[in-house]
């Protein structure tokens, strides 16, 4: 088995009791959805022909798609007419096509939505074409296509399944609560992840925060030979995939180097679940569990929300915002993105909506480093955040690339700590998209 | 509403600590060693340390023309750290000028906190060491008067115990380690510095590898070289750990964030040039005591030591060179 504990990594405050202990409540469909034709980590989609302006879809119908393989198709997440074909805003920042869609309230399916049969019939390649085709992708936030994960090249053999439940994240509670539950569904998903790999093994982390989920979970695996629960020491980034597959496994993935190149390769827990949805029943990724919650958020809940919901009308449902909101966050608060406005949609990959009040917003004002060195512990994958950030604010970007700034997978660890409040990860941040550049040239 | 979200990088959280936290803790690591100094040698240890601290806090922030005279905290550890290297009692203006030197000379000239090479505290102590010598070398040293707050300690003067084979054997180690013995107002008390440096490990502000390679090698070459005069090789050893500066120095100087490395090899590398400095200088030196210089040498070589060990990052392969 893999070894206790990562080296470095922070302590923040979780906040999760929050939400910890409210099942998810399926959220009533909004009456237009807006949904982007880029979700994932690849190509945009395009919208298919007769997508057009006042064409009528059903809900779980494909609209968009992209010849790339690194990608993943779009689908209508309410039955109605579409509005409109163009930019909106986007939780990443800048505008990006979208297709909005007035709902009809039918709620009426697809007739392509149907169950994929047993899955001893199915082989591997089926199984890849299914998930693609149902559009699924990392749910815990980073939305790679999940079809590419399980199409490893055939000269990597992989033998292990790693399902990541540890949401390290502070406040989320969104894959707590599918632990709790969809255990089975969870169980189901990795055995079809482990069938598509030809891999032996799998194994659920979960942070031993979650007791509960541990318990569920483990309950869950009893009957299985080859699927087991490994209890993660608490800490964040624990749910980072490098981190997460050297405590599960005992593996590291090398620097520069992917999972699979030592035969692992990692998905969410939402992941799996939506893989079992797409197998047994044939809906395509639609919807997804949103954890809303801070100081700023009336009534906090952990809601499933169709793709494409607007943001304000997740929150109208949640009561709307505190007064003294200072900041919304889609995502967690280490690594997720502050909005400017609500008029943003629910994609994929919003694992959660955060807002929180005046006390809880740190307004950056920085002094100068004192080489504590905090950083330095803290970084999971033991770089020199501060001299990264020294040089990156001096522009020696090659001595920041020397220093393996493009290691760096931004989890906030080092700004975090940091006495002196330098925004590290920000300068690293910077430092790295210069180098890329420098790089392509 | 929307018009007034802040919109900045991740992460959005951050933790409670400043500088100025930090910097409150090492005040209090600071106060075992203080507290004992007023024991050991009464109220004149009060007084000069009073000087110290509030003269730094002074210049600082005339230096700066800022009013909070407290600020981040820096020039009052820097103005205690200054008081305990010094005599107990000495006059007052060699305090004010040698405070004045460590927050001028050794901090505010490099562009104040964080970016001063050598240990501020200990550029004060060199600079009164040099220039007023004799308040600081031979048998200058108060014999402390455990209790006895009000006594003038400055009447009766020793060697300290490195003076020499005679006054190193009129002591105990039980006596060095409480600190019963003459020397620098804060050094002598190895039980006191213990203490306060268990805080800052607690408070995740030290990093052993400083002061375990500083002592280990101070132990080991103490009983290799120090003759074995002390009742045997390991007691040898040990008294050499024990006495003089070589606790203060490892847990409080050696440690001092802005001017050690970063690294954690670093670290090691800098704990152990410290020892083995300071031993050279104690062993086969003029001064019997070598820690203020010990440390200001390896202060000097620390942006080497850092850039020569960059640790290996997650997953990265060693270059063979």
């Amino acid at each position: 088995m893999g070894s206790a504990v990562f080296k470095g990594g922070v302590h923040p405050d979780y906040h999760k009791e929050i939400t910890a202990t409210m099942a998810v409540s399926k959220m009533k469909a909004p009456s237009t959805v807006v949904i982007p034709l880029q979700q994932h980590i690849g190509a945009p989609c395009e919208p298919l022909e007769g997508i057009e302006e006042g064409v009528r879809v059903k809900m779980g119908q494909k609209i968009a798609d992209s010849s790339g393989f690194v990608s993943a198709p779009i689908h209508a997440s309410v039955s109605g007419t579409i509005k409109a074909i163009g930019p909106y805003n986007h939780p990443l920042g800048r505008p990006v096509n979208a297709i909005t869609i007035e709902s009809d309230g039918q709620e009426e399916w697809d007739e392509k939505v149907k169950p994929a049969g047993n899955l001893e019939n199915l082989t591997p390649d089926d199984l890849r074409k299914i998930i693609r085709e149902a559009g699924i992708v990392g749910l815990g936030g980073a939305t790679f296509p999940a079809h590419v994960k399980l199409s490893p090249p055939p000269e990597k053999k992989i033998d292990y399944v790693v399902i990541n439940g540890a949401e390290c994240e502070p406040y989320l509670t969104a894959d707590h609560r599918v632990m709790l539950e969809n255990p089975e569904e969870i169980i189901f998903g990795l055995k079809v992840m482990i069938k598509a790999l030809g891999a032996e093994k799998g194994v659920i982390g979960i942070e031993d925060n979650k007791a509960d989920a541990i318990r569920v979970m483990e309950q869950a695996v009893a009957g299985e030979d080859n699927i087991t629960v490994a209890h993660l020491h608490t800490k964040y980034p624990q749910g980072a995939e490098k981190m997460l597959i050297q405590v599960t496994t005992g593996r590291i993935v090398p620097s520069g180097g992917l999972p699979l190149d030592i035969g692992v390769v990692n998905h969410n827990v939402g992941t799996a679940v939506a893989i079992t949805s797409t197998i047994r029943e044939g809906k395509p990724l639609i919807e997804r569990v949103v954890t809303v919650t801070g100081s700023g958020i009336n009534k906090p809940a952990n809601l499933l929300v169709k793709v494409g919901t607007l943001v304000s009308e997740v929150l109208d449902v949640c009561g709307g915002l505190k007064e003294d909101t200072r900041k919304l966050i889609t995502g967690g608060p280490m690594m997720g993105l502050a909005q400017p406005n609500t008029d943003i949609p629910v994609i994929k990959g919003t694992s959660g909506i955060l807002a929180l009040t005046d006390q809880d917003v740190y307004i950056a004002e920085s002094s100068p480093c004192i080489r504590c060195a905090k950083c330095v512990e803290a970084c999971p994958v033991q770089l020199l955040p501060t001299s990264i950030a020294q040089a990156a604010e001096h522009d020696l970007f090659k001595k920041a690339e020397k220093l393996h700034a493009m290691d760096c997978f931004e989890c906030g660890c080092c700004s975090y700590v940091c006495p002196s409040k330098i925004p590290l990860t920000q300068l690293i941040r910077i430092a790295k998209a210069e180098i890329a550049k420098a790089n392509k040239k | 509403m929307d018009n007034k979200m802040v919109v900045s990088s991740s992460p959005h959280i951050r933790s409670l600590e400043s500088v100025q936290s930090v910097m409150i803790d090492v005040l209090i690591a600071l106060f075992p060693a203080a507290l004992m100094a007023v024991l050991l040698f009464g109220y004149k240890a009060l007084i000069t340390m009073i000087i110290s601290v509030v003269t730094a806090m002074l210049v600082e922030a005339l230096w700066l023309r800022k009013r909070d005279i407290f600020s981040d905290g820096s020039a009052a550890v820097t103005g205690l750290l200054f008081a305990m290297v010094l005599p107990p009692a000495p006059p007052w203006w060699l305090v004010v000028v040698g405070v004045a030197s460590a927050i001028i000379i050794g901090k505010q000239v490099f562009g104040g906190i964080g970016y001063n090479i050598f240990n501020p505290a200990l550029v004060g102590r060199a600079v009164v060491v040099m220039s007023w010598g004799g308040y600081l070398v031979g048998r200058v040293w108060s014999q402390p008067q455990p209790f006895a707050l009000t006594a003038d300690i400055s009447a009766i003067t020793t060697a300290t115990p490195l003076g020499g084979q005679e006054e190193a054997l009129a002591v105990s180690l039980t006596n060095l380690f409480i600190g019963n013995v003459a020397g620098c107002l804060g050094e002598t008390s190895t039980l006191a510095l213990l203490l306060g440096a268990a805080w800052l490990y607690y408070k995740g502000h030290i990093d052993l590898r400083i002061p375990g390679g500083f002592i280990g090698v101070v132990f080991i070459m103490g009983a290799i070289f120090g003759g074995g005069f002390y009742g045997g090789a390991l007691t040898t050893g040990l008294f050499h750990v024990l006495a003089g500066g070589v606790m203060l120095g490892a847990l409080f100087m050696a440690t001092d964030m802005v001017t050690t490395p970063v690294t954690a090899k670093g670290k090691l590398i800098f704990g152990i040039g410290c020892g083995i400095i300071t031993m050279m200088i104690r062993l086969w030196g003029t001064l019997p005591e070598g820690v203020t210089f010990a440390i200001l040498l390896m202060n000097a070589v620390t942006p080497i030591i850092d850039n020569f060990t960059v640790p290996q990052q997650f997953g990265g392969v060693k270059k063979s060179a």
